[in-house]
């Protein structure tokens, strides 16, 4: 046996090589070399999704073939019991992805001892013999009781912030160092990593809670020969589990048997991976047949080590003596829920958070947003400028104390020698090298914050109300899937206003991902409905009973006349085949729902693919209704008149044939091969001298349903002759028999029995473009937002698609780059960059000319294909590419693979410095979305993989407006503007109590209180800047709709740049230097002391910047006034309060400051002075260089009442408020 | 519930909403010019006239400032005036003639000023014990009050660098051979006697150590009334200041001459700070200081000139203005 295995090895791999396909089934998503050619409707699923649409029912071709011949041999049409008799023979998958698992299975299958986890079946103690498996309790709760202070605390200095905090307050409790009382350097620190804690906790102990609840619950467990009730937390890998009907698996299990004599058990995976429709998955044919509490099961399963791929598995099962492979499609995750399925019993073999579903379940990617990387660049400015003040200060200390060295000893204010204890002592002096160090070092803990660490908090507080109003945005609000806007990644909203590209998938994104049947060509004929078509709901009566399908479909009234008819006429004849065709030639599986109306049962066709479902719902509207569908037969309601169809065979899609085929065998004993396929596939195997006005035709209505839109799929079919029925089936046999290239065979069994065929018609099925996608996109590329699609589509529908969206005009040149070779790719790129200039030096002339530059140049649109794209990308060519697509204002890739996805979005991130978003929903883009700055997954229909893996996830397409125009450009502006206001805040503060040390010999005394330092960035100016940062609003969301060009304010970087940091520094120097200088001169020669002169700089200080924050805020609300003047007045409290204590040494100083005029003069010219240089340069800028957002702004406010009218009727689709 | 409750429920709804949505009703101020000139006016229009009130409060108060510490060093101990002034043996005593150049109203605040005395030091503004100054012998805690903290192993009362450091220059001040009469009652303030200063600590072993580094107290008056150290303690804002040593509580007229009998006690000299005496009387302003009404003033007519500027702007330069027609988009489908 194992000589053998290994022959098989080798020659697999080596037909994979030749192939160039590599194995579909265990491969992760995100490393599969896409063939770019997944045609109908599978541009946007992940291959392994794919696989799962194998036709459900078969697990044993030889079972099969089997009942086909004896069917075939009793003659009989009768529906008869299947029975399964031959259940010794080899099991073998049928269809070429059930081979292509297999056959890889079997190729990497050899896993290594040290690689692999040995399961006992039914054996627990013997599995779990080393205690390396983990139990079934999950914890996902971090903290318990015990390690929650030591842990909590770990975590929370993981933060350079709290660190830079920590050390400053532990250099302060140096006695040399004492700058601060203890209480008051330690206080800032201790309330942050309080409520930091606090909110841990709580949040722990909900984790906690579900934790417990999870692990209690119930699942049956066989104990000695009994299925016993156990606690999850209680399973052990290498137990049996039976499970029923709607039970969520409490781990991860393979399969042994299930109520389905074929094995079959469905399961959903909504809770893994969002899909909802159900799943397959297999028993193995061997043990099928045991019976758990009946015989002792025994058998050694390896398996690999717990890994985090959920659609991967290998693993292989030795029972009997046997060595049976195992794949993905033979175990159940955690997590998921058995249906439509009355029972199934499996074997643990992971369990716990060795789990799939435990392992994946990780947090929202990190990412660190543009304006915060450029900050930090300020901040090292900053830091910068702190060590360059302690320096003056250090400095100027030692020059003081070179000067009064000899005077040290006795000066009453410095006394350097201790003369209490008899001898003569150096008090608290270091000597002259220890002193500078120690005032260095103390100057940094005054001045510390210099750095402005509640900057990164009030940005994380500012971020969360972000993200709560973007949310809470009711136009964003997905109301058709009922799903709200989510932030998941909580640091990057200002990016949102400085994307300048965005990424988008077709299928999901743009177009719904609905599929409508809409038109049909049979035989020559083009039933497109026109006006006349009417939505009818056909149904079907059993026993009394209603059964109608889920979906309506449009139907076209003469067609339907036509399906009605029968088989008498010929066009009859044909729209019978062709209806039977699309019933049958497919995988969708038939479910039964009950509805509240006891009589009327709703059919749901459950299936992977969209385009096959639409099929069957519009077969079905046409009277031709899936009714039933099993391992060896098919039951389709004909007009009222059920059909039973037997499938001799099934050639399943792959993406080398690219169509799919079945084999019918009918009641009257013929037998006929249906096809449907893409059309290029299926036109070379049509034969092509019969009938060829009808595929004339045929042609020249698919090229009109592509042009319109459509995806187009063609059907044909042809009688097989007993012999040629007995060849194939021969050879089928030998090809799903086969140890070895098994794939290969089935697919060269399915090419030589797919030709010659006669073509019946083709259908065209809308994928329908969501709400509002053109008017979004026409807004984007009008805010300077240059939007690519890249799509796993053919040329003719992506072209279509853009045409419809709007993404392509007609007033675009177009250059479509199609090539096979590297060469030929050159070749068009470079004709491509030539042509672009010339059109732009054309169009540059004509503005020249017309006196006016820039505005009218030729759009170009670039379309490229995949195929070239593997040419282009990782050579040398990107950079061309890079270049002609810069100049084209489109860009649309088609035919793209998830990881070319992931390359473009890559070749301009990489390229240039501007802000990339990536917009998907399917799992083929989750690499585009990682790989971009901003990833915003669609929650729509494929499933949440996208959504796990983006930064911002929404329901529709037309969102990324408000998301990008009005919430990205409210962030970005709000975000820079609180950057720059927190730099100057602290800075201003700093300045002034480095002012006052040049005027107490350098010794970092501070006027103001220590209390009132420590509080002036807790309490007395943090809320309104927060309050700013969340709610201030520079244009109203029409405006910025109106106006998407306003927009560009965050790709100039008007918000946040070097310009304004240098200006503003400017700025704060200034203003603290009036602060300082003011009442030093109003008070100098007087008995102003210290602690007096001291609050009026707190209560100055703090107006101030108030007031500056105050002259920038553009929309006061109630929070605002709230925020700005209650800060204010909190301040004046807490001076208060602190000098009516009479501990402190400002003891009163207040009360009798205020009673004097001077103080208040002195206030009222600090802020005067200081604030005229801002409100001048501010004025100036404003009336005479206005930025757009300006103009807009003055615009908003006096054109209101004018253009109420006018604006109410421009308002987009984009915008349909839902009013309440 | 009633129709008012109900009604209030809706209004609070649509407030949360309109939160939600940001669209609070809110108040969008824009500087158009005429704002602007505005201000501008108003704010020259405010601060002129207050600039002036202040100047003349200021111009109103009658000073005589006399520097003594370098005159009143007799002339054989001008070299080293420090071993003069610590030389107990020597007596300190000196006169001073002031005359009056203007009319003084009572009350008539004498100051002593002090330059280039770092009260604000660090070193010297932590060194003291508020606790023990309240509490006296039974506070323990004294160690901030190095390098003077014990006498003999006992707590100094009151301890630390500021106390240690007591100004002891005594004035006397004579018109016409009467002694004036100066109130030294209530110079400090009365917060810092009430709250401040034990009523039941006296200073018992103040000033009784190796170095005397200034003034001494009568240890038969509890701290609370010990006003020239009350005054003393509280540390001065700027390294050039003054405090009250007491009031003359008559007028003095132009032409006067104050004879000033000064004990020139407290030593300067060895860091080179200067002793000044000052008498003056008093506005609403508070002493003679020129600087705030000048720059009231300064600011006042500054913002005049804005004004000025920024109306000739507007007139010459009127920006067109409130029309979307004038964003850049805009503009150029205008021109095309």
């Amino acid at each position: 046996m194992p000589l053998t295995l290994d022959i098989s090895l080798s020659q697999t791999r080596h037909c994979n090589n030749r192939k160039e396909n590599p194995p579909i089934a265990i491969i992760p998503t995100s490393s599969f070399p896409w063939d770019p050619g997944f045609v109908f409707g599978m541009d946007s699923k992940t291959p392994v999704e794919n696989l799962y649409s194998i036709e459900p029912a078969l697990s044993s071709s030889s079972r099969r073939s089997n009942f086909s011949i004896q069917s075939k041999a009793s003659g009989g049409n009768s529906i008869r019991e299947v029975t399964f008799t031959d259940l010794g023979s080899k099991p073998v998958r049928y269809g070429s992805h059930g081979a292509d698992s297999e056959t890889n299975a079997l190729s990497q299958k050899e896993i290594n001892d040290e690689d692999a986890r040995l399961v006992h079946i039914n054996d627990p103690v013997k599995t779990n013999e080393r205690f390396e498996f983990a139990g079934n309790s999950i914890r996902t709760a971090k903290y318990s009781i015990l390690t929650f202070v030591p842990r909590n605390l770990f975590e929370q200095f993981h933060r350079v912030a709290y660190i830079y905090f920590l050390v400053i307050a532990v250099l302060n409790q140096l006695p040399q160092l004492a700058v601060f009382g203890r209480g008051a350097s330690i206080l800032p620190l201790a309330i942050v990593l309080l409520v930091t804690a606090v909110k841990d906790a709580y949040e722990d102990y909900r984790r906690h809670r579900s934790d417990r609840i999870e692990n209690n619950r119930l699942a049956s467990v066989l104990v000695n020969y009994q299925f016993q009730q156990k606690k999850w937390k209680n399973i052990q890998v290498g137990e049996i589990i039976k499970l029923h009907a709607n039970e969520t698996i409490p781990c991860d299990i393979v399969l042994l048997s299930t109520s389905d004599p074929t094995g079959v058990a469905y399961v959903q995976t909504i809770n893994l991976d969002g899909e909802s429709n159900l799943k397959t998955r297999y028993a193995k044919q061997e043990t099928l047949t045991k019976i758990p509490e009946e015989g002792k099961i025994t058998g050694l399963i390896k398996c690999e080590k717990p890994n985090r791929n959920i659609y991967g598995f290998q693993a292989n099962m030795e029972i009997d003596g046997k060595r049976l492979s195992l794949g993905p499609s033979n175990i159940i995750l955690r997590g998921c829920e058995l249906k439509n399925t009355a029972w199934a019993v499996g074997v643990a073999v992971y369990a716990g958070r060795e789990t799939k579903v435990m392992l994946n379940s990780s947090g929202a990617p990190s990412k660190r947003s543009r304006l915060e990387t450029h900050m930090n660049l300020e901040i090292i400015i900053l830091s910068l400028f702190l060590i360059a003040l302690c320096t003056v200060v250090s400095v100027c200390a030692a020059v003081w104390l070179r000067r009064h060295r000899d005077e040290l000893d006795f000066l009453p204010f410095y006394r350097r020698k201790d003369f209490s204890d008899g001898e003569e002592d150096d008090y608290n002096y270091y000597g002259w090298g220890m002193e500078i160090f120690f005032t260095f070092l103390m100057s940094v803990i005054v001045f510390q914050i210099m750095i402005p660490i509640s900057l990164y908090i009030s940005m994380e507080l500012v971020r969360v109300g972000q993200a709560y109003f973007m949310i809470r945005d009711t136009q964003m609000y997905d109301e058709s899937s009922n799903s709200r806007f989510q932030c998941r990644a909580l640091n990057i909203n200002e990016d949102l206003g400085q994307i300048k590209y965005v990424f988008s998938d077709k299928t999901g994104t743009l177009t719904e991902n609905k599929m409508e049947f809409q038109c049909a060509s049979i035989w020559g004929v083009d039933y497109n409905g026109g006006k006349a078509s009417s939505v009818d709901g056909y149904y079907v009566q059993v026993d009394g009973k209603v059964l109608r399908p889920k979906m309506k479909v449009k139907t076209d009234p003469e067609l339907l006349q036509f399906a009605r008819s029968g088989k008498e006429t010929k066009e009859g004849s044909h729209v019978y085949d062709f209806f039977l065709a699309l019933a049958a030639c497919n995988t969708i599986v038939p479910l039964i729902i009950d509805t509240s109306d006891p009589t009327v049962k709703l059919i749901d066709y459950q299936g992977e693919s969209p385009d096959e479902q639409a099929l069957v719902y519009a077969a079905a509207a046409y009277g031709f209704m899936l009714i039933e569908r099993t391992s060896g037969h098919i039951v389709i309601d004909i007009q009222g008149e059920r059909q039973r169809f037997n499938v001799l065979g099934l050639h399943e899609f792959d993406s080398d044939r690219k169509r799919m085929s079945v084999i019918l065998g009918f009641p009257d004993k013929s037998v006929k091969l249906f096809v449907k396929g893409a059309d290029t596939s299926m036109f070379s195997v049509i034969e092509r001298s019969l009938n060829v006005n009808i595929i004339r035709t045929t042609e020249a209505h698919l090229h009109s349903y592509s042009s319109s839109g459509l995806r187009t799929l063609v059907v044909g079919m042809r009688e097989l002759s007993t012999s040629e029925f007995e060849v194939w089936h021969s050879a089928f046999e030998t090809a799903s028999t086969a140890l070895m290239g098994r794939a290969s065979l089935l697919r060269k069994v399915a090419s030589n029995i797919e030709n010659n065929l006669c073509v019946l018609g083709a259908s065209g099925i809308e994928d329908k473009l969501q709400k509002g996608v053109p008017e979004a996109i026409e807004s984007l590329r009008t805010a300077g937002i240059k939007v690519w699609v890249l799509t796993g589509d053919k040329q003719e529908t992506a072209i279509s698609i853009g045409y419809s969206s709007k993404l392509l005009t007609s007033k675009m040149t177009q250059f479509i780059i199609n090539s096979n070779s590297k060469e030929s790719c050159r070749k068009s790129l470079e004709d491509a960059i030539i042509m672009s200039k010339k059109l732009m030096t054309i169009s540059d002339t004509a503005n020249n000319a017309g006196g006016t530059s820039g505005a009218g140049l030729t759009p170009v649109a670039l379309i490229i294909d995949g195929t070239s794209l593997v040419y282009i990308l990782d050579s040398e060519l990107e950079e061309t590419l890079f270049q002609l697509a810069c100049n084209c204002s489109v860009v649309l890739c088609c035919r793209v693979a998830p990881l070319q996805k992931a390359g473009i979005v890559a070749l301009v991130k990489n390229r240039t410095s501007d802000m990339t978003l990536a917009i998907g929903d399917g799992a083929n883009d989750v690499s585009m979305i990682q790989m971009a700055d901003v990833g915003v997954g669609i929650s729509g229909q494929e499933g949440r993989q996208a959504v796990m893996a983006s930064d911002f996830a929404m329901g529709q397409f037309r969102f990324l407006v408000s998301l990008l125009l009005v919430h990205g450009h409210w962030n970005y502006q709000r975000m820079g503007y609180m950057i720059l206001y927190n730099f100057y805040r602290n800075a201003v503060f700093v300045l002034l109590l480095f002012w006052y040390v040049l005027f107490t010999c350098f010794t970092l005394t501070t006027a103001i209180t220590e209390w009132s330092s420590v509080l002036y960035s807790v309490i007395y100016t943090s809320v309104p800047t927060i309050v700013v940062g969340i709610l201030d609003k520079d244009l109203s969301r029409r405006t910025l709709l109106k106006d998407p060009q306003l927009y560009g304010a965050g790709h100039r970087q008007e918000c946040y740049n070097k310009r304004l940091f240098w200006i503003t520094m400017i700025d704060t120097f200034w203003q603290s230097a009036v602060v300082f200088f003011i009442p030093l001169l109003a008070y100098w020669g007087s008995t102003i002391d210290g602690s007096s002169i001291g609050d009026l700089w707190t209560i100055a200080v703090v107006i101030l910047v108030n007031l500056h924050l105050a002259m920038d805020v553009i929309r006061w609300n109630w929070i605002t006034h709230a925020a700005i003047w209650g800060s204010i007045i909190a301040t004046c409290i807490c001076v208060i309060i602190i000098d009516a204590l009479p501990s402190l040494v400002g003891y009163w100083a207040i009360f009798k400051i205020a009673r004097t005029g001077l103080f208040w003069l002195c206030l009222l010219a600090i802020i005067v002075v200081a604030l005229v240089p801002r409100f001048v340069v501010k004025v100036l800028y404003q009336l005479y260089t206005p930025c757009d957002v300006q103009i807009a702004r003055e615009a908003e406010k006096f054109q209101s009442q004018r253009a109420t009218g006018a604006l109410e009727v421009e308002m987009n689709p984009i915008l349909d408020p839902p009013r309440r | 519930m009633t129709d008012t409750d109900q009604e209030r429920d809706r209004n609070k709804e649509t407030a949360f909403y309109k939160f939600t949505q940001q669209t609070l009703p809110a108040c969008k101020p824009v500087l158009t010019p005429a704002w602007v000139i505005t201000i501008f006016l108003f704010t020259g229009c405010i601060f002129i006239p207050v600039g002036l009130v202040t100047l003349r409060a200021s111009r109103s108060v009658v000073e005589i400032v006399d520097r003594y510490d370098a005159e009143c060093v007799p002339e054989p101990f001008r070299i080293d005036k420090v071993s003069y002034v610590q030389d107990d043996s020597i007596p300190k005593n000196c006169s001073r003639f002031l005359k009056v150049h203007k009319y003084m109203k009572a009350p008539i605040y004498i100051y002593y000023q002090l330059d280039n005395y770092y009260q604000n030091h660090r070193r010297y503004v932590k060194s003291r014990s508020d606790q023990q100054l309240l509490h006296g012998r039974k506070y323990h805690g004294t160690s901030s009050c190095q390098p003077v903290e014990f006498n003999n192993d006992h707590a100094i009362v009151p301890c630390g660098l500021v106390a240690w450091s007591l100004f002891n220059d005594t004035f006397k001040f004579i018109r016409e051979r009467a002694e004036l009469k100066v109130n030294r009652k209530n110079i400090a303030w009365k917060s810092d006697r009430d709250h401040k200063f034990g009523k039941k600590v006296y200073p018992y072993n103040f000033q009784n150590g190796t170095l005397i580094g200034g003034g001494k107290l009568n240890p038969r008056i509890p701290l609370s009334d010990q006003e020239d150290l009350i005054v003393w303690m509280r540390i001065s804002a700027l390294p050039s200041f003054r405090k009250l040593y007491g009031r003359i509580e008559e007028d003095l007229d132009v032409d006067d001459v104050v004879v000033v009998h000064l004990m020139n006690n407290y030593n300067t000299y060895s860091f080179s700070g200067k002793k000044k005496l000052v008498l003056s009387t008093s506005s609403w302003l508070g002493g003679k200081n020129d600087f705030l009404g000048l720059a009231y003033v300064f600011v006042g007519s500054s913002s005049l000139i804005l004004a000025l500027v920024f109306m000739l702007l507007h007139l010459r330069y009127r920006r067109p203005y409130r029309d979307t027609i004038y964003l850049p988009w805009n503009r150029k489908s205008l021109s095309v």
